[in-house]
């Protein structure tokens, strides 16, 4: 439903005439975001401060029309979809590094600023934003603060949250807030840490203040195949059962290696069943030492081909087929499917088996490359949309997928998110009551439901259990 | 008449996944911010064309035409997008489709009656030097971005230059089009520098336009005209590579030329693997490098021309915080799409000053000179130089 004229006007003058898209076809490309989720927006607005933002926010409230912020549209679970339509308030141009502080290793950045581009800029005064989400090349540490993102070195230090001092926002009815800042405990009542995780649901976040730390002297990537990803699971839990808990410690399934290598020519070992990729940093004589300790467990484990790193240029380049793997998969499916539901370490073989199992039942490729170290899975099921019928073939088995991995005691989402797509499967792991509570916070701060309606919580109006075939992807349905 | 948008290759297309890790690898996606500006958008739209789920309309090819066709995201593509084919066909596509416009006509028939004739576009090039020594070029845009031209670059005679020392190797240089009348100099470095290697240089006479700059901007049929002529000229001759020092031909011809496959180098990579002399001079510059597009992403080459720049004795290469980012100059781009060149062209200026090089060194004429404009029109004392200059300048 498009917007009335005078509201496009409206949005207009607040900030000008190019940035407001309301042409129908322009529209259509801004339909997605990395899941397969979709669905038109009825205008973009291109706010480029906070001022702008809360004034969009404020005519928005007057005319009850749903906001939903957005990044670079990095998400995998649907976050940045305007599924009830309304207004997709882009905030990539708000990409200013206000302030960094080498004393107190804090920065204040505006919402669009692009994850690795803070740690670029960082990094001449030697310090880096630890919170590296796979897509940190293009996600935007708005995005990040408002789905709460993780990464590959979130095991050691931490997810997002624990990286957000303070924020500015914009709530519900367009007033502008900071909640929380310097100190490290959040007096008062921590509303940065509900806020931070909250979807774009409960505020549109317009600066983060992030605390930056010192880049380790020392670092130290070592690459180890396995004949199986069972016996690298096992590997993973003797790691931590050592006491030790690298910085990082990933794990990629065969049909990954082999797809990652075709592109990064990173020296993955294509025979492996799986590999683990562990990083280990801090001062050169701890490094030493753990990684010592590593390639004694993982040669017990059945571990072979070990291989550290020898130059930066080395790891990067590592890290880079890590961080690429998803896309990776491209070369074997245009699409995929992705979860990332977390398990408890010690159930890591038992869950990899049941999605294995699930995979074949479907006849579906399923290719794992996850965060190991914290039992958070991202089973990629790969398909192709021009297939008929293929859709809900994926969407069963994901839902498979993800009943296994609560059945083992886990959750539904290690960092990308609830969204769409998990959201009717919040009664899995909430009672009635933990939600209602959840959703009375949601309506204090946000009265009338214009923020980003129809994510997290369950949505009884919604006609499918699940997922896409509804909205958006119509592109490929009609394709066929 | 085929069918719309039958050049684009739904397999092609169906490469891209859609996770968006390109978006902040693409020069227009940085300064506007927009989704219908990114290398995703434009794949999604010309996907939704080509599967005619999206009635094709005017108002969106200008997402198509403000594309630089730079390819960085390319190079980022984990999921091996071959956005440099598809974007040429994409243009190809539009070109038959859209409303023609005056601007795009003048280029198109500028192109074909200039650069696929050598002996016209040597003739306006001499014009306008003559019009640059009466200050005239000065009054329009384009005039005030051509560079100080110089007397033209010359083949030798007999279209063979000797080794300097013995004969190791024996190339075929691509002397171009605009080259050597914008950027003698450079040929003339280049050849310098192949010679002190060891090569005995090859000039295929009768050689004409690569055709890069048809295929990048829609005209395909120009583009294979000029290829089949090219291929016959360079296959009657002896050589171990084609070696070219303008990055946007040697990609071209890379991608474009199947009958020369394995042996088109780019200047720096053929440097690279036969070695040169020591250098008998210290260059005491502060030194940074501009990736051209075409090396950079195209043809994936980023460290031979360093490790080029670094074994100068006495030069210290200082990197911008984004040298794999375009100047904006992009071919004709500069030329068809100013205002937005101009943005992307500020973000480089600003990157380029903070490293408070004497010399930025690029690999790619189109960059030396939208970079020698930025940098005039900001009075900075920073100079432009095409690597062959700067590494020739140790000799």
């Amino acid at each position: 439903m498009a917007l009335e004229a005078a509201v496009v006007e409206e949005l207009r003058r607040i900030v000008g005439r190019e940035s407001v898209i309301d042409s129908a076809n322009d529209l259509r490309i801004f339909e997605r975001d990395a899941s397969i989720e979709g669905a038109i927006p009825d205008a973009v607005v291109l706010a480029a401060s906070t001022e702008e933002v809360a004034r969009v926010i404020k005519v928005a409230a007057k005319h009850r029309i749903p906001v939903v912020p957005r990044g670079a549209g990095t998400g995998l679970s649907g976050g940045a979809v305007t599924i009830r339509g309304g207004i997709a308030l882009q905030v990539t141009r708000m990409r200013r590094i206000l302030e960094i502080d080498t004393v107190a290793q804090t920065a204040v950045v505006e919402p669009g600023v692009v994850n690795q581009e803070l740690s670029l800029v960082a990094a001449s005064h030697g310090l880096f934003y630890a919170p590296d989400p796979s897509s940190q090349k293009a996600c935007t540490i708005g995005g990040n603060a408002a789905e709460n993102s993780g990464g590959p070195h979130c095991l050691y230090y931490g997810v997002t949250t624990n990286h957000v001092l303070g924020m500015e926002v914009v709530l519900a009815d367009g007033s502008v807030h900071w909640v929380s800042g310097d100190a490290p405990d959040r007096i008062g009542l921590d509303l940065c840490g509900v806020l931070v995780g909250s979807e774009g649901t409960l505020c549109a976040i317009t600066k983060i203040k992030v605390r930056l730390l010192r880049i380790p002297p020392s670092v130290a990537t070592l690459l180890a195949a396995f004949p199986t990803i069972e016996t690298a699971s096992h590997a993973v839990s003797a790691i931590i059962a050592r006491g030790i808990v690298p910085a990082a410690l990933e794990m990629m399934d065969h049909m990954t290696v082999g797809a990652v290598e075709a592109h990064y020519h990173a020296g993955y070992p294509t025979d492996a069943g799986a590999v683990l990729l562990v990083e280990v940093d801090g001062i050169a004589e701890s490094t030493r030492e753990l990684m010592g300790a590593i390639r004694e467990v993982l040669e017990e484990n059945e571990g072979y081909a070990l291989r550290e790193a020898q130059t930066p240029a080395e790891r990067d380049l590592l890290w880079a087929g890590r961080k690429g793997a998803i896309g990776a998969l491209g070369r074997i499916k245009p699409n995929y499917y992705l979860h990332d539901g977390v398990v408890p370490r010690s159930r890591l073989p038992q869950v990899l088996s049941a999605v294995g199992e699930i995979g074949e039942h479907y006849k579906l490729p399923v290719a794992n490359v996850f965060h190991a170290g914290d039992g958070n899975l991202h089973p990629n099921i790969l398909f192709d949309l021009r297939d008929r019928d293929v859709l809900q073939q994926v969407e069963g088995a994901g839902e498979e997928m993800l009943r296994a991995v609560v059945e083992l005691g886990g959750a539904l989402s290690g960092e990308h998110g609830i969204g769409l797509e998990k959201s009717a499967f919040m009664p899995w792991v909430y009672s009635p009551d933990d939600l209602d509570a959840m959703q009375r916070v949601k309506r204090v701060l946000d009265v009338d439901g214009i923020l980003n309606p129809g994510k997290i919580f369950p949505d009884p109006t919604r006609e499918q259990v699940h997922l896409a075939g509804r909205t958006g992807l119509a592109i490929e349905a009609k394709w066929w | 008449m085929s069918k719309p948008f039958d050049l684009l290759s739904d397999d092609d297309l169906s490469t891209c996944v859609h996770c968006g890790l390109c978006l902040d690898a693409c020069p227009t996606f940085r300064v506007t911010g927009l989704e219908t500006e990114s290398p995703r958008g434009r794949l999604y739209l010309m996907t939704q064309w080509k599967r005619g789920t999206l009635a094709f309309e005017e108002e969106q090819v200008r997402h198509i035409d403000l594309c630089l066709g730079c390819r960085t995201c390319e190079a980022v593509c984990p999921s091996g997008v071959p956005y440099g084919r598809i974007i040429e066909a994409g243009r190809a596509e539009v070109e038959r489709l859209r409303r023609p416009s005056p601007k795009r006509i003048l280029s198109k028939v500028a192109l074909r009656q200039l650069l696929a004739h050598p002996t016209r576009l040597r003739a306006a090039g001499a014009a306008a030097r003559a019009a640059q020594a009466l200050r005239l070029t000065s009054v329009v845009r384009s005039g005030r971005q051509l560079p100080k031209l110089r007397p033209q670059f010359h083949r030798p005679v007999g279209d063979v230059a000797a080794a300097i020392g013995p004969r190791k190797h024996r190339v075929a240089f691509l002397v171009g089009c605009v080259m050597p009348i914008l950027y003698p100099q450079s040929h003339q470095a280049a050849v310098k520098l192949l010679q002190l290697a060891g090569c005995e240089v090859w000039f295929p006479p009768g050689e004409r336009c690569c055709g890069a700059l048809f295929a990048h901007n829609g005209d395909l049929d120009t583009a294979e005209r000029l290829r089949d002529a090219n291929t016959s000229t360079y296959l009657a001759g002896n050589f171990e590579a084609l070696v070219v020092d303008s990055a946007g031909c040697g990609a071209h011809l890379k991608d474009f030329y199947p009958e020369l496959e394995g042996k088109v180098k780019d200047i720096t990579e053929w440097l690279a693997e036969i070695g040169l002399p020591e250098p008998k001079k210290e260059v005491k510059l502060r030194v940074t490098y501009q990736d051209a597009c075409h090396l950079a992403h195209a043809q994936r080459i980023r460290k031979p021309p360093r490790d080029l720049i670094r074994s100068l004795p006495g030069v210290e290469l200082i990197e911008m915080r984004h040298p794999e980012i375009c100047c904006g100059a992009a071919g004709l781009y500069s030329t068809l799409e100013p205002q937005m060149s101009n943005r992307i062209l500020q973000e480089k200026l600003d990157d380029l000053s903070a490293t408070r090089a004497d010399v930025v060194v690029s690999a790619n004429p189109g960059c030396q000179m939208q970079l020698e404009a930025g940098l005039r029109s900001r009075g900075s004392k920073m100079t432009v130089e095409h690597i062959t200059e700067l590494l020739a300048s140790a000799y």
